[in-house]
């Protein structure tokens, strides 16, 4: 089955970790990411200003492109990308006014009212693969990996666009679950990491990082599972500074869920790009003998 | 009058002593070939142009004598673009002056140059990776997706996916769309976030000539056997050939047909 799919100007450079282990493992799964052969930039960050339509227009042209192809779903990878496509679908599909203006300032392109519904790839392995279909497809269960959710905002928050429970949401720890690992609930999980605060005061960054990280390692994490680039920059480059700021700081593992997911299904380290990870993963999934029994697995289909 | 105004005075004299030869001439022309006078605008004077003209040639009609704003007038060298618009129409249009033929009631003006930052760089430390460019050129992550680049285009470039696929660190696709770029600018003088698209675009251009398309190993084979001088003694068999001589070679040549495939080869293969 082929989902219309987005990926993201990041997931091209700094964030192949996340996007290659995807594609491999929906391919596993029986399904074609297909990437839509027109996109640009997502507009980075959904604008707040009632009044600037500008930064609404990269993100609508997006829509309209995969409404050219005859889509009526947009799979997203990158949770800041599907929080920025989704606000903006739901401005074109209720604020008539403005979807007015945004219509015939883009005269050149059809015209769009939010036909497309936006999701993201965790809401189709929940809904349309499910928890327990896809536990039977693991190859190689992550046991004994404790691993925490790490959400951010961008999947949660404002409510309209959740893909889950705001306060409680339990979709990662499912996730984790189904592919065989030990999920560690911490109550900071999603608290914000600081976001594009880095461009503006980057030395604040390790403060917005410190609880966050303390306390996953306070509950017995080893390590973080993230579905944001920008979680990851922060979280990773945060995690450096504290080794230096707080003694006997210990750094994580940062994972992408898809990573795992790769992993889980037995499609090896290769297609998951451990080299661009944040806190050398690989020790951590060698003391776990999940990248030594991985290579013994059969892909799945294959 | 100081001598400022006394040389523009005479600026505008001549411009309008010109522009009055012009019409006269035109009076002349338009009696042995009568072609049809239609108005345009340049830079909001109205002037009567025969039809069928460019842009370039109705300015140069009409008086003006075009030093800058004018190159190769075969539309390849970007030197001549041009916005007009038409009445009662909202929307820009571009064109190369030396290209479009004029309209009745187009109000024109030329765009022959346009400031835009370029990046310094020492080509031979690119390695083609795509931070390289964000680098060079931060500015690129200003782009809204608006699309005016792409509107402004006289070559037809889908300026903006261009610029996308540069964001996406995909330096060949940036070079591919960006192929017929002539670099007149206008994209530059539309762009919302204040982008120098052109020079971004032949940026990518070099890094996917010399980093990124493969080598023809082919021609590095050839290059090494001319510099070990396996073809010399042909040359100085040419070179010491006498005029009749060398008439009869060429004629009784063997050309390749136009219809050659692959690997079509001579029937004398002693050259090779």
């Amino acid at each position: 089955m082929s989902l219309a799919y987005y990926p993201g100007c990041t997931l091209k450079t700094k964030a192949r970790n996340l996007e290659e282990p995807a594609v491999a493992s929906m391919e596993a799964l029986g399904f074609n990411l297909d990437e839509l052969p027109r996109w640009n930039c997502c507009g980075a960050v959904y604008s707040l200003a009632d009044d600037d339509l500008i930064h609404q227009v990269a993100p609508v042209r997006n829509l309209i492109r995969a409404k050219e192809q005859g889509k009526n779903e947009l799979v997203t990878l990158c949770a800041f990308c599907f929080n920025t496509l989704k606000r903006a679908n739901l401005l074109m599909k209720d604020n008539a006014e403005k979807r007015d203006t945004l219509n015939s300032f883009m005269n050149e392109e059809i015209d769009y009212s939010g036909e497309v519904k936006v999701v993201h790839l965790l809401e189709v392995l929940r809904d349309d693969i499910g928890w327990g279909a896809l536990a039977e497809k693991v190859k190689l269960p992550l046991r004994e990996l404790k691993a925490a959710p790490y959400y951010g905002c961008t999947l949660l928050r404002p409510r309209e666009v959740a893909i889950d429970n705001v306060e409680d949401p339990t979709i990662l720890r499912e996730f984790l679950k189904a592919l065989g690992a030990s999920p560690v609930d911490f109550p900071e999980s999603t608290r914000c990491c600081g976001s594009y605060q880095v461009i503006s005061s980057p030395d604040d960054i390790a403060e917005y990082a410190r609880p966050i990280l303390n306390s996953a390692l306070r509950h017995g994490a080893e390590a973080l599972v993230l579905t944001c680039p920008l979680c990851d920059y922060n979280l990773g480059r945060a995690q450096k500074e504290l080794m230096k700021k707080q003694s006997g700081f210990k750094e994580m593992p940062l994972f992408y869920f898809t990573q795992l997911l790769a992993l889980a299904l037995g499609l090896g380290p290769q297609v998951c790009h451990f080299e661009l990870n944040h806190g050398s993963p690989e020790s951590l999934l060698k003391e776990k003998d999940l990248l030594s029994q991985s290579r013994s697995v059969q892909p799945i289909g294959g | 009058m100081s001598a400022k105004e006394r040389k523009k005075k005479s600026a505008e004299t001549a411009v309008k002593q010109r522009t009055k030869k012009s019409a006269e001439t035109a009076v002349k022309e338009e009696k042995k070939i009568a072609a049809r006078l239609i108005p345009i605008y340049i830079m909001g004077k109205r002037y009567e142009v025969p039809e069928g003209l460019t842009i370039m040639k109705a300015m140069e009609y009409a008086g003006y004598i075009l030093i800058r704003g004018c190159g190769c007038r075969g539309g390849t060298c970007g030197a001549c673009g041009t916005v007009y618009r038409k009445p009662g129409d909202y929307k820009l249009q571009v064109a190369l002056a030396c290209q479009k033929t004029v309209e009745p009631d187009m109000y024109i003006a030329q765009i022959p140059f346009f400031p835009a930052n370029r990046a310094t760089y020492d080509f031979a430390g690119l390695t083609a990776a795509p931070e390289e460019v964000f680098k060079l050129y931060p500015e690129m992550f200003r782009c809204v997706a608006c699309n005016s680049c792409t509107k402004a285009c006289p070559q037809g470039i889908e300026v903006m996916d261009a610029i996308s696929a540069l964001k996406q660190g995909n330096i060949a696709e940036a070079a591919r769309l960006s192929f017929d770029c002539i670099q007149c600018g206008l994209c530059t003088s539309r762009c919302f976030g204040e982008l120098a698209q052109y020079h971004m675009f032949q940026l990518a251009r070099r890094i996917y000539g010399a980093r990124i398309v493969p080598r023809a190993e082919h021609l590095a084979e050839m290059v090494k056997a001319v510099n070990e001088g396996r073809y010399d003694r042909f040359l100085d068999e040419l070179k010491r050939a006498k005029e009749d001589e060398l008439k009869k070679l060429y004629q009784e040549r063997e050309a390749e047909p136009m219809t050659a495939g692959e690997d079509w080869k001579p029937k004398d293969t002693t050259y090779l």
